[in-house]
Parts: C-alpha cells; sequence; structure tokens
C-alpha cells in the first residue's frame, strides 16, 4: 500500500523545544484524518512542516512515496499539496476574486506570462467565479479581501485551497471563529470533497462532534509526538484522549 | 476597444483622471507648438523622459514593494552608456545602439546580481543594500574622469538627423523650425509613450497580478505556488531595465551627461515624490507625478519670483517667497498632498470615481 502523503520520524525543534517529536504517520488516498491535540500540541506546526513553511530538523515527507525534503513551499504546492491557514492569511487589498483567481493561475502556471492581459484569461476568471460559488462568497467578490468580516475570510481561505486544486487538502481549524450559520458551508465542501473519495484530507479540528461525524481516523497528537491513532470510535474512547485532550476541552 | 488593448485593460477608471490624462498626452504633444521656445520644450522633453522612469520605479515599489536606492544609478548607467559611446565611438546611429545595449547589458547584470545576492533579506537591509552599491557607483563614475569625464561629466554630439543642425523641412510652422532638434523631441515622446504601455501591458499581465500578490503577502503568495525570489527578482531587473532606457533618452536629449544629472541623490529623492505624489502601484501616478514636479520644479520658481517681488515692501514675505526657497514650498505642498491623498492623486480621483458609481 502507497500512502498519498506520508511522514517519517518527522521533527521540528525550536531551540531546545521539540514542537514536533518524530512524527511517522501514512495517510491513505481518499481519506479524511482528523488530527487532534490540545492547544501547543503542535498540529499546525506539523502542516508546517508538511507543505514546507518549516524545514525539518529531522525526518522526511514522502508524496505518493517521493521524498520532498529538497522542495521548497511553491513546489510542494505545485506537486499537490494545498493548505488553508489557521489564521487567515489573505491578499488583504486585492479583491476576493483576485485572491481566488491568483491560486487558479498558480495552478495554471501562468504566473511568468508577462505579455498577455490577464483579463483575456477568461477560462481562470470563470474557474475562480466557480470557486467562488462553492464557498458562498459570489455577492462579494469584489470586495477587498480586508473588509470582509472574519467569517468570510476564513471562507475565503478556504476558497484559496479549493482553487489549487491539489491533491491533499490541509484544513486547520476551518471554522474557527466562524458563526453558526456559517459553519455549514465549509463543512458540506469538506464533505463533498471527501465523498469524492479521491483526494486525501487531512483535518485539524477542535470541534469533537465535528470531528466524530467527517474523519475515517483520527490521530492525536501531544506535546509534539503522536500518542494516538485509529477509529474514531476508539481513540475518542481511549484513556489517553480521555485525558490529553478532551480533558483539556472539558476544562475550557 | 483598440485603446483598451493599447492600455492593456487597465483603464483611468476615472473621468477626472481620464480628462488629466488626455491633457498631459496632448499638452506633451503638442508643447513645441503650442509654447515655443526651447525651455518649454526642454521641460516637455524631461517630464517624458521622468514618466519612464518614474513608473519604472513604480513597477518595482509601487507593484512589489521592493524599495531600492539604486534605482537612478540605473538611469546613470543608461545615460553614460550613451555619453561614452558616442563620445568615443562618434556621433552615428551604431554608437547610440553600441551604448544603449552596452548599457543595458551592465544594468542586466548589475541588477541581477543585487538581486539574487540580496531580495531574501529583509526590506530594510535591501535598500541599505542598494544605498552602498549606488553610492560605490557614484564615487566610482566622478573617479574614472578618463572615461566619465569626472564631475564635469562629458558632453557629445549625436547623429546630424537629431541636431537643429539638420532641417527636415524649409518651412518653418507656427513659427517653429521644423529641423532635427524636433525630431529629437519627437523621438523622446514616442519613446516614452511606447516604453510606458509595454511597463503597462506587464503590470496588468499573469506576471504583474503575481508582483501585487506579492506586494500584499509574500508568504502566502509562496504557499499557492509562486516562487516570490524569481518574481522578485525578475521586477527588479525590468525596473531596472527600464530606467536604464529613460537615461538613454535623457542622455540623448541633452547631448550631456555628468553624475549631476542623472547619479546624484536628488533624482532618487524626486522621483520617490514624484511616485507618491501620483499614487503608488497604478502606472497613470507617474504620468500624473512627474508631469505635476517637473512643472513645479521649473516654474514655481518662477511663480515665487513674481510673488516675492510682489511682496517687496514686506520683508518676512519677500523672503518667504524667495525663489530659493521653492523647495521649502514644494515640501509643504508634499506634506498636504499625502496627508489629503494618502493614496496619491490617482488613488484618490479613482477612490471618488468608485464611490459614485
Ligand atoms: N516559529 C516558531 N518558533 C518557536 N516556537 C514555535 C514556532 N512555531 C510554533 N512554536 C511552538 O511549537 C508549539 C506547537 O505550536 P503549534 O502552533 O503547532 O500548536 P497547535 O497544535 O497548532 O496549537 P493550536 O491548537 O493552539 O493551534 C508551541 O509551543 C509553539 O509555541
Ligand atoms: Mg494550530
Amino acid at each position: 500500500m502507497t500512502f498519498a502523503l506520508e511522514t517519517q520520524e518527522l521533527t521540528i525543534r525550536f531551540g531546545g523545544h521539540v514542537a514536533v517529536d518524530a512524527v511517522s504517520c501514512g495517510f491513505e488516498p481518499g481519506t479524511l484524518t482528523a488530527i487532534v491535540g490540545p492547544n501547543g500540541a503542535g498540529k499546525t506546526t506539523y502542516f508546517n512542516l508538511i507543505s514546507g513553511q518549516l524545514k525539518a530538523s529531522a525526518g522526511r515527507v514522502l508524496l505518493h512515496g517521493d521524498d520532498l525534503s529538497g522542495c521548497s513551499a511553491p513546489q510542494r504546492s505545485h506537486r499537490g499539496i494545498g493548505r488553508a491557514f489557521q489564521l487567515t492569511n489573505l491578499f488583504p487589498n486585492l479583491s476576493v476574486l483576485e485572491n481566488i483567481r491568483l491560486a487558479v493561475q498558480s495552478r495554471a502556471r501562468l504566473g511568468l506570462n508577462m505579455w498577455s492581459i490577464w483579463s483575456n484569461h477568461r477560462e481562470l476568471i470563470s474557474r475562480a467565479e466557480e470557486v467562488l460559488e462553492t464557498v458562498a462568497l459570489t455577492a462579494k467578490r469584489d470586495i477587498a479581501a480586508c473588509a470582509l468580516p472574519h467569517g468570510d475570510q476564513r471562507k475565503l481561505e478556504v476558497g484559496i485551497l479549493m482553487a489549487l486544486e491539489p491533491d491533499v487538502f490541509m484544513f486547520d481549524e476551518p471554522t474557527a471563529g466562524m458563526s453558526v450559520d456559517e459553519v455549514p458551508v465549509i463543512l458540506d465542501l469538506i464533505r463533498t470533497l471527501k465523498a469524492r473519495r479521491d483526494k486525501t484530507i487531512l483535518l485539524v479540528e477542535h470541534k469533537m462532534d465535528v470531528v466524530r461525524e467527517l474523519s475515517d481516523r483520527i490521530v492525536v497528537l501531544h506535546n509534539g509526538a503522536l500518542v494516538a491513532d485509529g477509529e474514531p470510535a476508539a481513540v475518542i474512547a481511549s484513556p489517553i484522549v480521555q485525558e490529553a485532550y478532551l480533558g483539556v476541552e472539558v476544562a475550557k | 476597444m483598440m485603446l483598451g488593448r493599447l492600455l492593456s485593460g487597465d483603464l483611468p477608471r476615472s473621468r477626472v483622471l481620464t480628462a488629466v490624462l488626455i491633457a498631459i498626452f496632448f499638452g506633451l504633444l503638442l508643447t513645441p507648438f503650442l509654447f515655443p521656445g526651447a525651455r518649454a520644450t526642454n521641460v516637455a522633453a524631461k517630464i517624458c523622459i521622468f514618466i519612464v522612469l518614474v513608473a519604472s520605479f513604480d513597477l518595482a515599489l509601487g507593484y512589489t514593494g521592493i524599495f531600492s536606492f539604486a534605482h537612478t544609478m540605473f538611469f546613470g548607467i543608461g545615460a553614460y552608456g550613451v555619453a561614452i559611446a558616442l563620445s568615443t565611438l562618434g556621433a552615428t546611429w551604431k554608437a547610440l545602439a553600441i551604448g544603449t545595449g552596452a548599457a543595458l547589458m551592465v544594468a542586466l547584470v548589475l541588477s541581477l546580481l543585487i538581486g539574487l545576492f540580496s531580495l531574501r533579506v529583509k526590506a530594510m537591509f535591501f535598500a541599505m543594500i542598494t544605498l552602498a552599491v549606488a553610492t560605490a557607483f557614484q564615487t566610482l563614475a566622478s573617479q574614472l574622469s578618463a572615461f566619465t569625464g569626472g564631475d564635469d561629466g562629458l558632453s557629445f554630439k549625436v547623429p546630424e538627423l537629431l541636431t537643429s543642425a539638420f532641417p527636415l523641412s524649409p518651412h518653418t510652422f507656427r513659427g517653429v523650425a521644423l529641423d532635427g532638434k524636433l525630431l529629437c523631441f519627437y523621438l523622446v515622446f514616442a519613446a516614452a509613450v511606447v516604453l510606458l504601455l509595454v511597463m503597462l501591458r506587464i503590470v496588468n499581465s499573469p506576471f504583474g497580478r503575481v508582483l501585487q500578490a506579492i506586494r500584499e503577502n509574500e508568504f502566502r503568495a509562496e504557499a499557492i505556488g509562486y516562487r516570490t525570489v524569481v518574481y522578485r527578482t525578475c521586477s527588479s531587473v525590468l525596473s531596472a531595465l527600464f530606467a536604464t532606457l529613460a537615461g538613454v533618452l535623457l542622455a540623448l536629449w541633452l547631448r550631456y551627461n555628468g553624475p549631476d544629472t542623472s547619479l546624484s541623490f536628488e533624482i532618487m529623492i524626486n522621483i520617490l515624490l514624484m511616485v507618491v505624489i501620483g499614487g503608488m502601484g497604478t502606472m497613470y501616478g507617474s504620468v500624473v507625478g512627474a508631469t505635476l514636479f517637473i512643472i513645479a520644479e521649473n516654474y514655481l520658481q518662477d511663480l515665487m519670483k513674481l510673488a516675492s517681488n510682489g511682496f517687496s515692501g514686506v520683508p518676512f514675505l519677500r523672503d518667504l517667497f524667495h525663489p530659493d526657497r521653492w523647495l521649502l514650498w514644494l515640501g509643504i505642498l508634499f506634506i498636504v498632498g499625502v496627508y489629503r491623498f494618502p493614496a496619491g492623486i490617482v488613488g484618490k480621483l479613482r477612490f471618488s470615481a468608485w464611490k459614485k458609481s
């Protein structure tokens, strides 16, 4: 069995602090894996190592069996690793549509084209409009990203990821800070994505009901280390999660 | 439609701005006939050249967010390239081509080196590195006097077709001699229009859109697959090449080049003022900014002389309006301008038009 994505002994140290500690984990194509763990467990850092925002101190990331160690973040993006950020990370003064169109353009590898007029590439714009529709932002296409309310910024963040059409989707708390009526848009999107069964999805999520419903498997990180991995029901019931994760949740 | 393509789909998007741009275009085009006399034509030629220079600066600063002090260095390389070639090889078109080609090569190599070695560092350090390189180049230009004429600079002849010694027609038109000097003006004008349109195309290409993305959020641009070092390097190389071409036009027009005409730090400050007054990241801003600034630079002093003479009985006001204080007044205008229009004139006009629609 080759994994769509695999990390082997993936480790990063910040000074003396080991933020991700020798995490070995494989993700099968077509599955949704939830990654859970208390605040500061290293979930976001784990994502940063996979998508290339951070360089590992040790260990490897494999995509369809290929070692990505020498690849930069842009290269990993082109190879099919897509990433939505926990802290919204947009092009603030560009329009909502342009935020998405830039991702579509990157996927079409047209970035170094200096001589055509961007607006003549209708196919990129229509694709961006399609994506905008899926994240329910069509009405706001011409507004600057920074002028959007928080919930819409989160949707746009996810929209940029959708526009990249990667093989591996990594969502980092996509619904955090969203109002109750906005959450379903994002969850439906993830559900649809999962139903296609050809994409590999990694989801960091604190809401346990969401995790229970969506995931095929749960991986638990604690102090940077992988401490539990398996079927959702079994993992949630395991003492280590009750203590290490749900204990924190309850205490909050 | 045709015009839309020429402007790369980037229309002024404001009636007032459209009117201003049309006025500037025809004003410059017709200057030799509307305002006879060498001075007005000189000012118009300088405006054309600075539009290119400021637009090329805007390509890096306004669109990509790269601030470089070495911009006048490339302006100087263009001007010195032509000056040295024409004064050593003679006043031929071939010498002009060689000078321009050599200048572009030097600019390409230098900007590529600066880009590859220092665009990875923080913006502040990058600015400091370019400042160091530019200062070194300036010193070099005045030291190598056998080559560059030192502080005195180089006077040289241009191909005869571009001089007043070459009559195009025995007639005059509205009292203006139709000679090679007039032709030279229109050469500068046409080159400026073409170069501006090319830059407008570049910033409105898919590539130009990535530059703006990098200016907005470099980290995210990387994350969606753009290798930002490549784009930033391309942007600063292009910016340098266009500045070089502006320098070529300057030398061709002045038939002289020296450190003060093309390399001085003052020009660097002026370019910065022009791009900020006009509106960063708009291209049209460089047209408006350069035009306003150079007209002010040349005629504000006259206006002040008038005012100063008018106030000759009031010592304080007389001194305040003394022509030597023109920079003070320009400074005041600048501060008021930036305070009132933080996005520059073009930004302001577009915003008002957008709000109305
Ligand atoms: N660039 C960095 N430099 C130093 N320490 C870092 C850096 N990035 C993360 N850390 C540390 O690594 C640890 C893991 O952080 P990370 O953001 O990955 O946690 P998380 O599981 O995503 O938490 P949360 O649920 O709050 O998002 C934290 O202790 C954090 O302070
Ligand atoms: Mg996190």
